[in-house]
C-alpha cells in the first residue's frame, strides 16, 4: 500500500512535537524513522496508527483519506518496544487474538496462526506463556500477532530496543526477512542509525520534529543535505574542521591552509566546516604546499588498517589510514582528500554548500 | 597461652548454652504440671542467663543465628496460638454438653467430639436455615453487582479519558473519608422511601459499589501498559472487549481478592441488617446470632454451635485465600 503523508503536524500545547512532515512510502517498503529521542518519529507512527489524532495535514492510504479514522479502521499492525504481549494467553492465543476479534472462524485462525507462528520461526513455542519466552522470542511473536490479520501497513515502534546488542543483529536481520516475505508496507522506528542503515529501503531522517532528509541509505550518507545529517550518520562519526574558504583553499582558523577540490562552490570568506569521513583521506608521499600538513596524535590498530588521531591546524580528528604507511604517533605526514565524503557545510545555519 | 584461654572459653560457653537451652525446656515442660513454681520460674531464668553467657563467651555466629531463628519462632507460635485459641474454645464448646460447659477447671476437650446436639437444639430453636440463605443471597448479589461496578470504574478512571477524570476520582478518595456510621441515616431514610425497608433488597442496595476496591483495581489497570490496549484497539478491539478480554483476565489476582474482601465485609455485616431487618425469616446470620442471644440466655454451648456455623464459611474461604488476602491488599496500595 502507498503511504502518503501531507504536511503531518502534531502540537501538545505548546510543544510542537512535529512540524509540516511530507513523505510517501511506496508499496512493499520498508521505511525507517530515524532521529535522535524526542524528535517526534514515534509521534509520526502512533499518527499513522491513529492512537493520536492529527493537529494538521493529511494521511492518504491509497489515495484514501485515513486522517480521522479510529485506528481499527485503518487495517495496521503494530508493535512495541516492549512487545505488549497478553501475558494471560498462550502464543497461540496471543496471535490468534486478532483474528477471534474480526471473528475469522476458528479453524482458519488456528491455520492462519500456525502459519504466521512458522514463518517468524514460533512454531514449536504455541502453548507457551509470554513469560516463558526470551525477548526476541517474544519480539518475534509481536510481529507474528501483528502479521497475521494481513495488515496493510506494519508499524515497528523501536522493536529491537529492549534486546541486546548481539539478538539486536539478528532480529533486524529477521525483521527484513519476514517484511521482504510478505512485502508488507513497514515504518520502522529507531534511534540507531546502523540498524537503519542496514534494513531499509529509505530512511526519513528527523530533527526536532522537522524531517531532514529522506532518502536512500547510502545517499544519505554518501549526499547528506545539511551538518545534522551528516553528523548522525556515520561511525566513527564524521570530522568537522572548522575553518574559512579562500579561492580553493580551505584556510583553518590558526592560519594553515590547503588546497581542497570543489570548495570553490563556496563564496571566498564564509565561515564553513568542512566534514570529512574518517575514510576519505589519503596519504601523500610528497610535502606540498597544497596538502594538509599534519600531526599524528595517536594510532590504534584496528587489523586490516589502523585509525589515527590526526591534528590539523588547531583541529583534532580521525582518519583511517592503511598500515603499508608504517605510522606512528608524533609523526608528521601529508594528507590529501578523496571527492567522496567531504562536505562543505555553512558554519552558521548547517546548510551544504554543493 | 591465649589461644588456650580462648579455645577454654568457648568449651564454657558451649557447656553454659547447653545447659541453658536444656533447664529452658525441661522448665517449660514442667510448667503447666508442677506444683514447685517458684523452682520453676527460677530454672527459666537461669536457663536464659545460661543462653546468654553461652552466646557471649562462644563466639559462633551459627549459633547465634539459630537461637534468633528460636525465638523468631517462639514469638510467632506465642502469636498464633492467642489468635488461634479463641476458635478453638468455640468449636471445643459447640460439642460441649451444658454440664461439661460449667465444669471448673474448665476442660481443654469435649468428651465426645461427635456430640452433634447442640447444633440439632440451636437449628430448631431459630431458623438458621433461613438466616444462612439470606446471608448467602445477600453476600452474593452485593458481591456480584460490586465487582462488576468496580470493574467498570476502574476501567473509566485508567482508561478512557474524559474532561475532569483526576478531579472526579480524587473527589471519590475523599468520600472514603466519611465513616459508614455518617451515611447511615441518609440510606435509611432512602431505603424506607423506596419502600422495601424489611426486605433483603434493603440489604443489597446500598452496597452494590465500592470507591475502596474501585482504587484497588484502578492502580492495577494503570500498570497495564499501553501498548497492549493499542495492539487490541488496532486489530479492532473495542474498549468492552478490551476489558473483558484482556484487562480482567490480567487483573485476576485483584479481583479474586477484591471479591475475598467483599464477601467477608457483606457475611460479617452486622449494623446495617439491625436497622433495615425487623422480620424474624428476613434476617440474616450474624443478626440472627444475636437474637438467639437473647433467646438462649446462659446456654452457652448453643450459642458457640451456632457462632461456629456463622464464621465456618469465611474461615473456609480465608484457608484457601490468605495469600491473595494478603498479597492483594500490599499491591493495590504501594502505587499511590
Amino acid at each position: 500500500m502507498q503511504v502518503e503523508m501531507q504536511g503531518l503536524t502534531k502540537h501538545f500545547g505548546a510543544t510542537k512535537a512535529v512540524n509540516d512532515f511530507s513523505i510517501t512510502l511506496y508499496d512493499g517498503e520498508l521505511v525507517c524513522l530515524l532521529g535522535p529521542s524526542g524528535c517526534g518519529k514515534s509521534t509520526v507512527l502512533n499518527m499513522l496508527a491513529g492512537i493520536l489524532p492529527v493537529t494538521k495535514g493529511k494521511i492518504l492510504f491509497d489515495g484514501e483519506d485515513v486522517t480521522k479514522h479510529p485506528p481499527e479502521q485503518r487495517g495496521i499492525g503494530l508493535v512495541f518496544q516492549n512487545y505488549a504481549l497478553y501475558p494471560h494467553m498462550t502464543v497461540m492465543g496471543n496471535i490468534c487474538f486478532p483474528l477471534e476479534i474480526q471473528n475469522v472462524p476458528k479453524a482458519e485462525r488456528i491455520r492462519r496462526a500456525t502459519e504466521m507462528a512458522e514463518l517468524v520461526h514460533m512454531g514449536d513455542y504455541l502453548n507457551r506463556r509470554p513469560k516463558q519466552l526470551s525477548g526476541g522470542q517474544q519480539q518475534r511473536v509481536a510481529i507474528a500477532r501483528a502479521l497475521v490479520k494481513n495488515p496493510r501497513l506494519l508499524l515497528l515502534d523501536e522493536p529491537l530496543s529492549n534486546l541486546d546488542a548481539r539478538l539486536r543483529l539478528e532480529m533486524r536481520e529477521e525483521i527484513r526477512r519476514i517484511q521482504l516475505q510478505t512485502q508488507v508496507t513497514t515504518v520502522f522506528v529507531t534511534h540507531d542509525q546502523e540498524e537503519a542503515m542496514s534494513i531499509s529501503d529509505h530512511i526519513a531522517l528527523m530533527k526536532d520534529g522537522y524531517l531532514q532528509q529522506h532518502e536512500k541509505p547510502q545517499a544519505l550518507y554518501d549526499e547528506p543535505a545539511n551538518q545534522f545529517v551528516a553528523d548522525f550518520l556515520g561511525n566513527p562519526p564524521i570530522n568537522n574542521l572548522e575553518g574559512t574558504a579562500q579561492g580553493d583553499r580551505f584556510v583553518s582558523n590558526d592560519g594553515s591552509s590547503f588546497v581542497c577540490r570543489g570548495i570553490e562552490v563556496v563564496p571566498s570568506g564564509t565561515k564553513i566546516n568542512l566534514a570529512i569521513r574518517a575514510e576519505s583521506f589519503v596519504m601523500e608521499n610528497e610535502k606540498a604546499d597544497s596538502f594538509m600538513k599534519c600531526k599524528i596524535i595517536s594510532v590504534y590498530q584496528l587489523g586490516k588498517e589502523e585509525m589515527a588521531q590526526v591534528e590539523f591546524g588547531g583541529n583534532i580528528f580521525r582518519a583511517y589510514i592503511s598500515l603499508e604507511n608504517n605510522i606512528k604517533a608524533g609523526d608528521e605526514v601529508y594528507l590529501s582528500l578523496k571527492d567522496r565524503g567531504v562536505f562543505f557545510f555553512d558554519k552558521e545555519s548547517g546548510r551544504r554548500y554543493i | 597461652m591465649k589461644n588456650k584461654n580462648k579455645k577454654e572459653q568457648r568449651m564454657l560457653g558451649t557447656i553454659l548454652y547447653v545447659l541453658g537451652v536444656m533447664l529452658i525446656i525441661s522448665g517449660s515442660i514442667s510448667l503447666p504440671t508442677s506444683l514447685a513454681r517458684t523452682i520453676v520460674y527460677s530454672m527459666l531464668a537461669l536457663g536464659v542467663v545460661f543462653v546468654a553467657a553461652g552466646l557471649y563467651l562462644n563466639h559462633s555466629y551459627q549459633t547465634k543465628l539459630g537461637t534468633l531463628k528460636a525465638l523468631q519462632y517462639f514469638l510467632l507460635t506465642v502469636g498464633a496460638v492467642i489468635m488461634v485459641f479463641p476458635f478453638y474454645w468455640m468449636i471445643a464448646s459447640a460439642f460441649k454438653t451444658s454440664a461439661e460447659m460449667n465444669f471448673f477447671p474448665p476442660t481443654m476437650f469435649p468428651k465426645n467430639w461427635l456430640n452433634f446436639d447442640n447444633f440439632y437444639i440451636a437449628f430448631e430453636t431459630a431458623p438458621f436455615g433461613r438466616y444462612f440463605m439470606n446471608s448467602v443471597i445477600t453476600c452474593l448479589s452485593s458481591v456480584t453487582l460490586t465487582t462488576f461496578t468496580t470493574i467498570l470504574g476502574a476501567f473509566a478512571f485508567s482508561r478512557l479519558n474524559f474532561p475532569g477524570r483526576e478531579v472526579l476520582f480524587s473527589l471519590l478518595l475523599s468520600m472514603m473519608m466519611v465513616p459508614f456510621e455518617m451515611l447511615v441515616i441518609t440510606n435509611y431514610t432512602t431505603i424506607v422511601k423506596l419502600g422495601i425497608n424489611d426486605t433483603l433488597y434493603a440489604l443489597v442496595l446500598p452496597f452494590t459499589s465500592s470507591i475502596f476496591y474501585t482504587y484497588i483495581l484502578r492502580n492495577f489497570f494503570q500498570s497495564i501498559p499501553d501498548g497492549l490496549y493499542w495492539s487490541a484497539r488496532v486489530d479492532g478491539c473495542n474498549n468492552w472487549r478490551y476489558l473483558w478480554k484482556v484487562m480482567v483476565p490480567i487483573a485476576r489476582p485483584s479481583l479474586v481478592t477484591i471479591v475475598l474482601l467483599n464477601a467477608m465485609a457483606s457475611w460479617n455485616s452486622f449494623m446495617w441488617p439491625l436497622l433495615v431487618i425487623k422480620q424474624d425469616y428476613n434476617r440474616t446470620l450474624p443478626f440472627g446470632l444475636y437474637t438467639f442471644t437473647t433467646e438462649v440466655g446462659a446456654n452457652n454451648e448453643l450459642l458457640m454451635a451456632a457462632s461456629s456455623v456463622v464464621v465456618m464459611p469465611m474461615i473456609i474461604l480465608f484457608l484457601f485465600a490468605r495469600k491473595q488476602i494478603v498479597g492483594g491488599v500490599a499491591r493495590g496500595g504501594i502505587k499511590g
